[in-house]
């Protein structure tokens, strides 16, 4: 065994003696690890670039946006303008006059809160449940989280979704959230449960063990910091499946249209017919092109995290890695 | 196949089948006011009693009529009438607005459903695949990155927008296909050409718009496509001189398919969930449309029927699809909790 290699190891077990880094350093070390370093990989890849600049302007439309526009009501402007004419509304009115630019700005904010909720209640439901089957692999725990998640993902979520809303009628852009969210964790668990498996097979995480590290700060340090990037991925996933969903309940009519959404636009516009008077079109046109361009950008993140998560691809790009830890 | 693991399996979904039916009893429990306060007005409505007094009994009585669930009885009693009315009598309630049984309503439509959501299945997995490994097999060329956008756009086309597109090009604009209906109004059910063709025809813009649900297969076909084609039998495979097309079909098609076969049969319950919109856009009567009618008119037993009946078809999908990937792949030892 060569020097190098014994000093490797001896720096690998020595945290006790050694002078711990100061806080300042250590802070420097963590945001440029997980932040600074991603951040530099995500600029140059074009599908981060993209996707972080729609959703910017999303972000800004539902902050910026509802500031300057103008709450819309029946009569603001002549009726079934066309749009690009007049920049008081400057994609067109609808039927009963209201600017359709000034409407999908004032839809935002509210799409925003039922993503948050549905993607925190989704992936945060599917990373406790995983995380806890996959340590307690065996035991009626493991048995029972996964018999649950099994019901639920049979039970088609449309339908499910549909059936809860009709009886309760939420018109709380954070429980529609958490309701969509309801039927999207359990595959995540599903998987998350699969990798947590495949990482305790893993020889540093069986050195852990061996070490008598607690199983708390296994999960905390070894299994829940390879696991961030999936669980970032999904959140990004279910964003769009939030957005499809939200919308496709709003279009349907079924929740209540007392706020402002982009399905309630397309519902009202497809039924006066939008498809064959072209005068309407406009109505229907505008937030399906909003819809798809946000859910656009959700997928396109979720791959370029994907691609910026690759641990490889992250050393090269941070600076508080020398060259001795990276040449490993 | 172990028997111990079918026995399992079966358990499985006999347990998650009947913890269903309790959601859905627990779901009436549930109702702001309980059953008979949610359903009073409708239930009064369709019996031409508004206004006046209403006899408490005669309502009660009614909701049961219709629900099966009398709000009169303790809860287990009502519990067990309610499991024993549609496990043992198959009765599943009656439809308030249309007087009609549950069970018949969903007969009626469930082939339909049945028959648009299983050609969206496959045309949407085997246009995925073949356009997976197509992409696999070109990897990092032109063709393979302007199929990965295309896909990724695809995807972030919500189903029920790419169906209303579907409806003003193809439906309205150029008139090729019919867009709402199961067949024509002129045409006589019954085995003729003229039937099934108008049947074809009014079903290709669902199946269509249902089907683009899975292009997203498309990219994890490409994965794992690419995956075996590094792998060594590949490339031992090749070396022996054997065809390409055996190659292609036999070693590298059958090993990456493989493993999205149960993800296929989970895709069921997405399909049989779009159905929901999917029919009322194209006016279809199927189930979806038959959910959507009972929402509008708060028709709670018809509700909860198709819901059963949903989760239903998805739990019988997953239990075949649990049972035949032993045969379909011999590498896996079913129960195996390690997977």
């Amino acid at each position: 065994m060569s020097e190098a290699d014994e000093l490797d190891f001896e720096e690998l077990f020595d945290d006790t003696d050694r002078e711990p880094p100061s806080r300042s350093a250590r802070l420097k070390r963590t945001l440029d690890l997980t932040v600074l370093a991603p951040l530099r990989i995500a600029i140059h890849d074009w599908r981060a670039v993209v996707a972080g600049t729609i959703l910017l302007l999303y972000g800004l439309m539902g902050t910026v946006g509802v500031w300057l526009a103008t709450k819309p009501s029946s009569g603001d402007h002549p009726k079934l303008q066309g749009p690009f004419q007049e920049l008081a509304y400057p994609l067109g009115t609808d039927l009963y006059g209201r600017s359709i630019l000034d409407q999908i700005i004032y839809a935002t904010p509210d799409m925003f809160r039922m993503i948050f909720a549905g993607a925190i209640v989704a992936v945060g439901v599917a990373a406790v449940v995983g995380l806890l089957s996959g340590f307690m692999r065996g035991t009626p725990v493991d048995a029972v989280l996964m018999m649950l998640a099994d019901i639920i993902i049979t039970i088609p979520g449309l339908p499910l979704i549909i059936v809860i809303t009709a009886i309760f009628q939420p018109t709380n852009p954070y429980i529609v959230g958490v309701f969509l969210g309801i039927d999207m964790w359990p595959g995540l668990a599903r998987t998350v449960r699969s990798q947590v498996l495949s990482i305790r097979e893993e020889s540093y995480v069986e050195a852990s063990q061996i070490m008598g590290l607690p199983t708390s700060s296994i999960l905390r340090r070894d299994v829940a910091g390879q696991l961030m990037p999936f669980i970032l991925v999904n959140a990004s996933l279910t964003s769009r499946r939030v957005i499809f969903e939200s919308v496709s309940l709003y279009f349907l009519g079924i929740l209540p249209f007392t706020t402002y959404n982009w399905g309630v636009l397309m519902n009202l516009a497809y039924q006066e017919n939008a498809l064959t008077r072209s005068e309407l079109l406009p109505w229907l046109v505008f937030p399906m092109i909003t819809i798809i361009l946000m859910s656009f950008a959700f997928v396109l993140l979720s791959q370029a995290m994907d691609a910026i998560f690759n641990v490889r691809l992250q050393a090269r790009h941070a600076e508080t890695i020398d060259d001795k830890e990276m040449t490993e | 196949m172990h028997p111990r693991y079918v026995l399992k399996r079966t358990g499985q979904m006999v347990l998650t089948f009947f913890v269903t039916v309790t959601f859905t009893f627990a779901l009436y429990q549930a109702m702001p006011g309980g059953p008979a306060e949610a359903m009073r007005a409708m239930i009064l409505a369709e019996s031409g009693q508004v206004g006046g007094s209403v006899n408490l009994d005669l309502l009660n009585q009614m909701v049961e009529h219709y629900a099966n669930v009398n709000p009169d009885k303790p809860l287990h009693v009502q519990y067990y009438n309610y499991l024993h009315s549609l496990l043992i009598q198959g009765d599943m309630g009656t439809s308030i607005y249309q007087g009609e049984p549950v069970l018949d309503l969903i007969l009626q439509s469930v082939p339909w459903t049945m028959f648009i959501g299983v050609y969206a299945l496959a045309l949407g997995y085997t246009v995925s695949l073949f356009l997976g490994a197509v992409m696999a097999y070109k990897e990092r060329s032109l063709f393979d990155s302007v199929a990965s956008i295309g896909v990724i756009f695809l995807n972030s086309v919500p189903y029920y927008i790419f169906a209303i597109i579907l409806v003003y090009v193809l439906g309205i604009e150029y008139s090729v296909f019919p867009i709402n209906g199961r067949y024509g109004t002129f045409v006589d059910p019954g085995f003729t050409l003229e039937y099934m063709s108008s049947v074809v025809r009014h079903a290709t813009l669902p199946v269509v718009s249902m089907g683009i649900l899975a292009t997203g297969g498309a990219l994890t076909m490409r994965g794992n496509a690419i995956r075996v084609l590094g792998d060594d039998y590949v490339r031992v495979a090749e070396l022996r001189g054997l065809r390409r097309s055996r190659v292609a079909m036999q070693y590298v098609g059958r090993n990456s398919v493989l493993p999205l076969y149960t993800q296929f049969m989970i895709g069921i319950a997405g399909v049989l969930s779009s159905t929901v919109v999917v029919e009322e856009i194209f006016a279809y009567n199927g189930m979806g449309k038959l959910l959507y009618d009972a929402v509008l008119l708060h028709d709670y037993p018809v509700l909860m029927g198709t819901l059963l009946v949903f989760t239903t078809i998805t739990l019988l999908a997953i239990y075949i699809a649990d049972l035949t990937y032993g045969y379909i792949d011999p590498r896996i030892s079913t129960g195996d909790s390690n997977e």
